[in-house]
């Protein structure tokens, strides 16, 4: 791994302050992530757990009531710390986003080529013939005709609007792609090939791609490694095959369980979900927040305290059943080793 | 409804033997032209049929109600009986009502006759009111592009900075505009700021010329524009009010959308984003809105106009109010009745022309 | 949907729907407590409807009758006459409180009138649909686009010269006001109906036998009212404005003194030139104060029954 990662993130924490009675709304509750050229990373939950939140907190795009801690390191500069124009400078430059819901993300009154010009012109000194040009390349790129640069918004299907979107987020070469749900609103044909171009993007371009997705498949298809985030933080991160296929941490789980294997009869009659809701942030559970859905679920697990303990060769989950393992195992090493 | 190539009917213009050729797959551009056009042509209708129906009710107005419309015109001039009975002839009310109604369309349609206005030793109406309508022209145009553009820069940056001062004081003071009645504005105006006992004198109490014209063309033009200052400043603050308020509305429902975040994320400055995503979006309903308000704001120019005897239509209204003048006053309704339905439907078009969805649909 | 504890008590039907709807308007008013200028509001129309409806008993009605008017022209405020007097050497203070009765009446009976075609309209033409909600629709389009006050004037003239009809100006007012602005509250009532429309209590009550009048009545109307109530606030500030300048325009009653006929006598004696100001500026005060006060109750009631718009 290189000295200096293109994005790294350290005890990330963003709670959305409330004036209401009912409190502060803790998003994010610590989380750590690093991320280097060539490298996908997937973010793995359910709704509400808070992974939408990073990808908005890296550009410092939160809204006002939202109070970020920690340090996000882009290019080992701290995005909290930026001055304003420095930020802006940054923002698209060094890292994009591809947001969700490429429905709404687009001005709808304003043609498409504009819109994917218009970072190339805030960021570079190019002049206009050359930036239109230059989107015309990236259209190409994401496999549309760059004629197309002409056509507004809603002259494109989903699909198509997605990948205007990805070749927006190309648009200033950045180091580092957020992708949030990029595939949610497509159906299962189109969100392949979408995949598939990030896929072949991040290898020729040597971008670092950030992938946020609940789909499991996505993730699993898309991301070299992967990390679960349950209630704000992070329970499980490692190889995506290892995290998915044989899992630490019993949410994550509970998570591949869920999901159906196509042509499993024992699946259809016996669907494996898992009860109850992910927990309100403003009511989070004491200790490990998932002890009250937690099938495995130990004595100590209300008042443990947490970290991420190593459970495989670059894989670690947050569960004290993981933490005991490893226990024992050094225990008995170490008692393999006095005895000898 | 085009024919298709291969529906011509035989014998009309078709060389036997010629096969047509495939209809080409329909580029973006023709899709324009079927879209609006249909749109255009419907709202165009529509138009028509609300002209029409106001012609009707203009019509049955008077007649409608017991009375006879005759003896009414006739009340404040003392004719006697003969009199009365050749005015009702002349106005042909002794005919049945289709033929009446007809001969009034016609009169109306095909040589803009409004009837005589008997307050106005009978001139005929639509003379009249081709006399009187440029002062007024004058002070709602003035006043609409003022308001038009203070308005919308106030409710821009008003509802941009939601919360802040700005904010709050241009809101209190458009609500309180917007609840008093604008000739009471005007009269305060005037009591404050016009020449009277206890005035700055500023600005002279009413009209629209000095009694004694100045010679030549500018100093005149600046005569009039010395006594357009306190109507037009007082119907603009009432339309501002309304203006800004919608405007405001406008850009802050814009202002949750998500591409507005996509605009920040690439690195655009705050009033980038404003300027260049959110308020072209805002600036459509806005629009029409503001069409849609027309009846409003010749409303309170009529009173306006009142206030400062100022010499437009609102003036021509309360003299032929108070004789009555039936005539004058229906020619007026219709005049203000057609140039609404008329902005309405210029309006409506332009959002056809604006929105980039409506157009290239 | 609490379950009643220990006991269950035998409630009818009719006492639940009490229970609950006691509770939804104690929550309610909760909520509207929050909103400062709602209650500035309400506190604003309880001192003029306490002078409405005391106006009588306060005034002396020899006070605004021109003839045994007590004081000098166009005197200024005194401590006899706190509002100086008009052209007529009446007292401005007396005829400004009759003034409140006139005007708000006529604001009401104007909003009722149009509240209720309007309620009528929208209820039948988004609950009936197909052609019955077109034709209803154009018309109320058509009224809506037409200018008011030329209709207003033209209308009015025309009621008054028909004088055998009994109108009197006051309630020519009220009519025409009422007949010119229910086009608004249709389209308001019309969309509002819609969406009662499609919950699925309707089809079920429809499946047991329910007539397009009980529907209406017992279904549609009770989800719609609080929207009506909402809307009527609004109204009544928008017939108070237009009662205001019609009365200006001189079609009001002379005899009966609305804060309207009070600036049209204002301004027809010439106070300006004489800068009688305490005659010309306290009966648009008042009117400011109404209109705002019946504006900021019906915002808060709107923010109050829908949430949506909180926080703007």
């Amino acid at each position: 791994m290189t000295a200096i990662s293109l994005l790294e993130i350290k005890d990330l924490t963003v709670t959305y302050r409330s004036s209401d009675s009912d409190g502060d709304i803790p998003a994010v509750r610590g989380i750590d992530l690093r991320i280097d050229p060539g490298q996908t990373l997937g973010v793995a939950g359910e709704s509400g757990c808070g992974k939408s939140t990073i990808v908005a907190a890296v550009l410092r795009l939160l809204p006002k009531t939202a109070a970020v801690t920690g340090q996000i390191l882009l290019d080992g500069e701290n995005v909290l710390e930026m001055g304003w124009g420095r930020l802006r400078a940054a923002r698209w430059a060094e890292a994009s986003i591809i947001f969700q819901g490429a429905m709404h993300s687009l001005n709808p009154v304003q043609r498409v080529g504009k819109q994917i010009a218009e970072p190339i012109l805030v960021h570079e000194q190019m002049s206009e013939a050359d930036a239109y040009a230059r989107v015309g390349e990236l259209l190409e790129q994401v496999g549309l005709p760059a004629s197309r640069a002409y056509n507004y918004p809603h002259q494109f299907s989903g699909g198509q609007k997605q990948r205007l979107m990805i070749a927006m987020a190309l648009a200033c070469r950045p180091k580092v792609i957020l992708a949030d749900e990029p595939t949610t609103a497509l159906d299962v044909m189109v969100q392949a090939q979408v995949l598939g171009l990030m896929s072949e993007l991040v290898r020729e371009l040597g971008v670092g791609l950030i992938l946020i997705s609940h789909d499991l498949s996505v993730l699993s298809r898309t991301c070299q490694r992967v990390a679960v985030m349950y209630a704000g933080k992070f329970v499980e991160q490692g190889p995506s095959d290892l995290v998915f296929g044989s899992a630490s941490h019993p949410y994550t789980e509970a998570l591949s369980a869920a999901f159906p294997t196509i042509g499993d009869r024992a699946f259809r009659y016996a669907p494996r979900g898992l009860g109850g809701d992910p927990p309100h942030p403003q009511e989070l559970p004491s200790g490990c927040p998932f002890h009250p859905r937690c099938p495995v679920v130990q004595p100590e697990c209300p008042t443990a305290s947490l970290e991420l303990w190593p459970s495989g060769p670059g894989q670690s989950a947050a569960c004290v059943l993981v933490r005991d393992r490893d226990r024992d195992r050094d225990r008995d090493r170490d008692r393999y080793r006095v005895s000898r | 409804m085009a024919t298709r190539l291969h529906e011509v009917t035989p014998g009309v213009e078709s060389t036997p033997g010629v096969t047509p050729a495939p209809t080409p797959p329909a580029p973006v551009r023709r899709r324009f032209a079927t879209g609006a056009a249909t749109v255009i042509i419907r709202r165009v209708l529509g138009a028509i049929v609300s002209l029409f129906a106001v012609l009707v009710f203009n019509f049955f107005l008077f007649r409608v109600l017991p009375g006879d419309p005759a003896r009414k015109l006739a009340r404040n001039r003392h004719m006697s009986a003969e009199q009365v009975v050749e005015l009702r002839r002349s106005m042909g009310l002794d005919r049945p009502l289709g033929d009446q109604f007809f001969t009034y369309l016609n009169r109306l349609l095909l040589h803009g006759d409004l009837g005589p206005a008997f307050s106005k030793g009978k001139m005929p109406v639509a003379e009249y009111i081709g006399d009187r309508i440029w002062p007024t022209v004058l002070l709602v145009g003035s006043s609409t592009i003022l308001s038009i553009v203070f308005g919308l820069w106030i409710g821009i940056k008003g509802a941009w900075q939601r919360g802040s001062t700005f904010d709050r004081l241009s809101n209190a003071t458009s609500l309180t505009l917007y609840s008093m009645p604008i000739f009471w504005l005007g009269i305060v105006f005037l009591m404050v700021m016009a020449g009277n006992q206890m005035g700055l004198g500023l600005f002279p109490t009413g009209g629209m010329h000095d009694v004694t014209p100045p010679e030549g063309w500018f100093a005149n033009a600046l005569d009039v524009l010395h006594h357009l200052f306190l109507p037009c400043l007082t119907l603009t603050l009432a339309y501002l009010a309304e203006f800004s308020l919608v405007m405001r509305s406008s850009l802050l429902d814009e202002m949750g959308q998500d591409y507005l975040t996509t605009a920040r994320a690439k690195g655009l400055r705050d009033l980038n984003v404003r300027r260049r995503h959110a308020v072209p979006n805002a600036l459509l309903p806005t629009t029409t809105l503001i069409f849609l308000h027309l009846g409003f704001i010749i409303s309170g120019a009529l009173t306006v106009e009142i206030v400062y005897s100022w010499p437009g239509l609102g003036l021509a209204s309360l003299e032929a109010l108070e004789f009555p003048d039936f005539n004058l006053l229906q020619g007026i309704f219709l005049l203000f009745a057609v140039s609404t339905i008329v902005f309405n439907l210029v309006g409506d078009l332009l959002l056809g022309v604006l929105d980039p969805r409506v157009r290239e649909a | 949907m609490s379950a009643e504890a220990a006991a269950p008590v035998q409630r009818s039907g009719r006492s639940i729907v009490w229970t609950r709807r006691r509770r939804a308007f104690a929550r309610n008013w909760k909520q509207f407590r929050r909103d400062r200028e709602g209650l500035i509001g309400l506190i604003l129309l309880a001192f003029f409807a306490f002078l409405a409806l005391a106006g009588p008993w306060l005034v002396d009605p020899e006070s605004t009758a021109v003839i045994t008017a007590p004081g000098r022209p166009f005197e200024p405020p005194s401590s006899q006459f706190w509002l100086g007097t008009d052209e007529f050497g009446r007292p401005i203070l007396d005829l400004l409180i009759e003034g409140a009765r006139v005007s708000l009446m006529v604001g009401l009976i104007a909003t009722v009138f149009s509240m209720v075609i309007g309620t009528v309209v929208g209820i039948g033409a988004g609950h009936f649909g197909g052609w019955t909600d077109t034709v209803l629709m154009r018309i109320s389009d058509w009224l809506l686009v037409l200018p008011f006050l030329p209709l207003a004037i033209v209308l009015l003239v025309i009621l008054q010269n028909s004088s055998w009809l009994g109108i009197s100006p006051v309630s020519a007012i009220a009519i025409v006001v009422g007949v010119t602005s229910w086009p608004a509250t249709a389209r308001l009532i019309r969309a509002q109906t819609l969406a009662v429309k499609s919950r699925p209590y309707l089809d079920r009550a429809r499946a047991l036998g329910a007539g397009h009048w009980h529907l209406m009545s017992r279904h549609i109307l009770p989800n719609v009212m609080p929207l009506v109530l909402a809307n009527t606030t609004l109204t009544v500030a928008a017939a108070v404005l237009a009662e205001t300048t019609l009365s200006f325009l001189g079609l009001g009653d002379p005899l009966r003194h609305s804060w309207g006929t009070t600036l049209d006598g204002a301004f027809g004696s010439g106070a300006i030139s004489i800068g009688a100001w305490w005659y010309l500026i306290p009966p648009g005060i008042a009117i400011v104060l109404v209109v705002l006060a019946f504006t900021w109750v019906g915002h808060a009631l709107e923010t109050v029954l829908n949430p949506r718009l909180q926080g703007r």
